[in-house]
């Protein structure tokens, strides 16, 4: 947070500020980031975010379990996460400051609703005395302003009754965080006339209340100055902030029009997989069907139907219901049809953490099935890259006539980035290739059909849905005698037929580009795996490690089976590899397993991402160098 | 199939004969099991319906009725177990230009896809299910099933069966099914005829075929079904007709006041009280009270459609609103538009 400005009336220009908004469940703190960070990316900054919110809808209200929060990182130049410390707090309550205080930079600017703080919700936030006044928030700036009061005075002339204009506190906090990080108030006024344009009452509450945040900031006094983060010299074009989940959906629908494949979804909804669902449903017009099942299972099995019948069948789900869906997955690599698999992980076991991330499936994906049952596993890695995730799970599952995984989380679903918008003509295109015709003969030399025939350079098997005549066919979950297609129990032809399977899923190999290592100076003994949604906190750790005359390098993994055909070899350059993932070194197995490598695990299962500063201390450790050995010029950012 | 017959004008269907609808597929079922006739009577049924093999799909799961795709010469999947109406619903709805069959058990519809099964008959998506009923696990050699009666010994239940079974009929028009019908294995006219009227209706048809295991457990309904029994203790529905059996018509059906159904002599209570079959009614209770007229195949047992009424399709409405959204957008989804919906900014070169 460099600081550069002189002038006393003119804000401070920052190069980059994480603010954290945090509040009950029910006082709107997703809304309140969620346009925080629109109006960021409007003006042109980079910007990353990472919403943090109980599975209760409303927890018991006031406590720690009720915190739902949104932090947000945005700055002038490009960033890889939404930040490790904030750098700002917002607190609506006691419970929001004692979730939070821990985890906030030295120096942080803390900025309290005062009128939460009374005597009962000091207690159930689990505080004995009040953290305003008992110094223990002495290492930050902290500005008390009454919230709740101003926003039911502003709005107490206009008919709105006064429990309905204490809810509007959240735009007050939003005007306050406007006007200290000089945010232009327009779009945020035509988004509220949209989005309460048909409660009148409720609109000119939240106008109120804005406005009063605003204005609040620049005549209080209490500030001494606002800020400014200038636009970020981002890749020329044009640009959209996106959630992984909108970006998934994007690109399943970009991947049907790409391949003229109608898509069909079916699926049951779970957190924290459903917003793909809810996207998808909007747009009809595309020709696409979305089908609400009764259960998982039923999901799986009605998109592979479809799927079937010449549609591009999609599933989206979460770790509980990938298990449910195990069996129809293992039919679809029987059937050898394309079909896509998304699993959105979260924390688990069982139900587990719904609303928390974690990359605990990887092993579920690659191995979860009874038999020898190999699929394609392609993994998103940034909010952004979803699309292209998307895009490509679909062109290997209608490529090789396959059901393919894939893995996003939770944290990539619901944190955005800014989204360089690609031309269409630019995207991948898909060829469904149908079946036209008999591709083999009959004993007496007379044409027919073999759905089991494959296609030399890919294995895959000719897809041919109803509706054409002389390729009728029937396909089953029972064996099938190598190219005729019709049931066989004959052990040789079963191994043959296992061995096809396996080789064609394995054969993606040539077909998917090298693992790329970004290694700089091209000497570093550290090389740092991942994959997923670790990308962006291990990219920072790398440039915090650069930044102090370091080298390390990463290699970062989309497709998980088959990995790219260099991944052995690339391994085998780094004396050390480590490969940081949020669940107990599911990747680090795999690698060791096939290539005999000292891969070793750096693991966290808390439900978070990792943090730039934990992965930079891992390496260091690693490199046999300590922070302290080799000081950072302290201008590298996350 | 040289020749064609020309239905609707246009685009002439092949003239076809059972032989063209059977596979070169071994029938593999036991000597003697009644899925054979069933088999036939699909065969010889679908020549005159007018359709054509490359649009007809049977779909099934798992058990020993599920083997019937494999026999028929159209597009086929034998899925997993209970399945078959889920990957039906996902192709029917998606390809409402096919003809969409689910083959399935009693074990297969009512034990392990109950959920499916309901599911399907309460959207009324459209597709023809033929449920086999035998009363018995066959391919798992023997155990009871959702359909086996109380304190059955099977090997599974030694000491008899403590479950309550199943009502077909009356679990589907619980589950809101349009179309619900029963037959049975011995009287192929009357297969046909059923199956016939299960095809033609537009939504979700449930047909319960009596079907006889002679393996694990033979003669289940030979008391009803027997050529002996038949006109004592099967009760035809015919849409409109008094309802009554008997070899000279001399048993009926009444509806009494307080809403149930009972069987009477004609003769006792004079033709004019016998109940007329009406399978349109759109209020499903008397279809279901005749459901429950017979508590299992010891007893005079209705067969044919006890329900027969339309409601919007599953399918057709799901094309429906994809056509309304294009009409509102004013034609096809643009990717290009799509993409760019939300608020965007544009970054400049230098």
């Amino acid at each position: 947070m460099s600081d550069t400005t002189t002038d006393e009336h003119a804000p401070h220009t920052l190069d980059r500020v994480v603010i954290r908004f945090a509040g009950d469940s029910g006082d709107g703190m997703q809304l309140t980031g969620d346009r925080f960070t629109t109006s960021s990316a409007l003006l042109g900054n980079d910007i990353a975010t990472f919403p943090d919110f109980p599975a209760e809808i409303r927890a018991p209200a006031g406590t720690l379990a009720g915190v739902s929060a949104f932090q947000v990182h945005i700055s002038d130049h490009d960033i890889l996460t939404p930040g490790d410390a904030p750098n700002v707090l917002v607190a609506m309550n006691p419970a929001a400051l004692r979730a939070n205080a821990g985890i906030l930079s030295p120096g942080a600017i803390v900025i309290v609703n005062v009128d939460a703080f009374d005597e009962r919700s000091l207690t159930k936030a689990g505080y004995e005395t009040n953290p305003l006044s008992d110094g223990s928030l002495s290492a930050f700036t902290v500005y008390e302003v009454p919230m709740t009061s101003i926003t039911t005075e502003v709005s107490k002339d206009a008919g709105v009754k006064p429990r309905d204009a204490e809810r509007s506190k959240n735009f007050f906090a939003l005007g306050l965080i406007s006007w200290l990080y000089t945010r232009p108030i327009e779009p945020t006024l035509a988004w509220i006339d949209e989005r309460f344009g048909s409660k009148p009452l409720v609109r000119e509450a939240n106008v109120r209340a804005f406005k009063a945040g605003y204005h609040f900031g620049e005549t209080a006094e209490l500030f001494e100055s606002s800020y400014e983060v200038r636009p970020a010299s981002l890749e020329p074009g044009e640009y959209a902030n996106i959630t992984g989940n909108t970006a998934t959906a994007w690109g399943l629908i970009a991947a049907s029009v790409r391949s003229g494949l109608p898509l069909f979804l079916g699926t049951y909804p779970i957190t924290p997989a459903s917003d793909i669902l809810h996207e998808l449903s909007k747009h009809k017009h595309f020709g696409v069907r979305t089908f609400q099942a009764e259960d998982e299972i039923a999901g799986i099995g009605a998109a592979l139907g479809a799927s079937f019948g010449g549609q591009l069948g999609v599933t989206t789900t979460s770790g509980p219901g990938v298990d449910l869906k195990s069996e129809t997955m293992g039919l679809a690599i029987s059937l050898e049809l394309p079909l896509v698999i998304v699993d959105v992980q979260r924390g688990g076991p069982s139900t587990g953490l719904p609303t928390k991330t974690e990359q605990a499936d990887l092993l579920h994906a690659m191995y979860g099935r009874h038999g020898e049952a190999p699929l394609p596993i392609v993994a998103a890695k940034t909010p952004a890259h979803c699309f292209d995730a998307a895009i490509e799970a679909v062109r290997l599952a209608v490529t090789y006539r396959t059901p393919v995984m894939l893995l996003t989380d939770g944290y990539l679903a619901n944190g955005t980035e800014p989204w360089r918008i690609p031309d269409v003509e630019s995207l991948p295109t898909i060829d469904p290739a149908f079946a036209t015709g008999p591709n083999a003969e009959g004993p007496d030399g007379t044409p027919r059909f073999e759905p089991y025939a494959r296609d030399e350079n890919t294995l895959a098997r000719p897809w041919a849905p109803p509706g054409v005549a002389g390729l009728e066919h029937r396909i089953g979950g029972l064996e099938k005698a190598d190219g005729a297609g019709s049931v066989s129990y004959d052990g040789m032809n079963h191994e043959r037929m296992v061995h096809l399977r396996a080789a064609k899923v394995a054969g993606i190999a040539a077909d998917i580009p090298p693992v790329e290592v970004d290694d700089e100076g091209g000497d570093a003994s550290v090389l740092v795996v991942g994959w997923g949604s670790t990308y962006g906190a291990i990219a920072a750790a790398v440039r915090r490690v650069r930044a102090r005359g370091l080298q390390v390098a990463h290699a970062h993994l989309v497709h998980l089976n088959p990995f790219p055909s260099n991944l052995g070899e690339v391994l085998a350059r780094y004396p050390t590899v480590l490969v940081p993932e949020i669940n107990m070194g599911q990747l680090s197995r795999l690698l060791r397993a096939e290539y005999l490598v000292p891969a070793m695990s750096v693991s966290k299962v808390q439900g978070v991402p990792f943090r730039a500063a934990e992965l930079e201390a891992i390496i260091l450790e690693h490199m046999g160098a300590t922070a302290a050995a080799a000081p950072s010029d302290g201008k590298v950012s996350d | 199939m040289a020749d064609t017959a020309t239905t609707n004008g246009a685009v002439p269907v092949p003239l076809t004969t059972r032989k063209d609808w059977t596979s070169d597929q071994e029938v593999r079922w036991c000597p003697g099991c009644g899925d054979y006739s069933i088999l036939a009577a699909v065969q010889m049924l679908l020549p005159d319906l007018g359709v054509r093999r490359e649009n007809t799909v049977f779909v099934s799961g798992i058990g020993c009725a599920a083997r019937f795709p494999y026999y028929m010469s159209t597009y086929g999947m034998h899925s997993i177990h209970g399945r078959a109406p889920a990957i039906a619903t996902g192709l029917a709805s998606s390809r409402p230009d096919l003809d969409v069959w689910v083959i399935t058990g009693d074990g297969d519809s009512l034990s392990i896809g109950g959920n499916h099964l309901i599911h399907a008959l309460r959207r009324n998506i459209n597709i023809t299910i033929l449920l086999f009923n035998n009363q018995i696990y066959g391919l798992t050699k023997g155990q009871y099933s959702p359909t086996s009666e109380v304190a059955k010994v099977t090997k599974s239940t030694p000491f008899g069966s403590l479950e309550q079974p199943f009502n077909p009929l009356s679990l589907a028009l619980g589950a809101e099914a349009t179309f619900v019908a029963r037959t049975h294995d011995m009287d192929r006219k009357h297969m046909m005829e059923t199956f016939r009227r299960a095809h033609e209706h537009r939504g979700a048809s449930f047909v319960e075929i009596y079907q006889n295991c002679n393996v694990f457990n033979d003669a289940a309904f030979e008391g009803i079904t027997g050529k002996d029994h038949r006109a004592e203790m099967l009760i035809p529905l015919e849409h409109g007709q008094p309802i009554r059996f008997g070899a000279d018509g001399e048993h009926g059906v009444v509806l009494r006041s307080d809403g149930t159904v009972h069987i009477v002599d004609v003769a006792e209570v004079g033709e004019d009280q016998i109940l007329v079959h009406d399978a349109h009614r759109d209020n499903p209770g008397l279809a279901f009270q005749l459901s429950r007229l017979s508590r299992g195949p010891f007893e005079p047992t209705p067969i044919g459609v006890f329900r027969d009424v339309e409601r919007p399709e599953y399918g057709t409405q799901m094309s429906d609103q994809m056509a309304a959204a294009e009409a509102r957008r004013g034609g096809k989804g643009d990717l290009a538009a799509l993409l760019r919906s939300g608020s965007t900014w544009t970054v400049g070169a230098g």
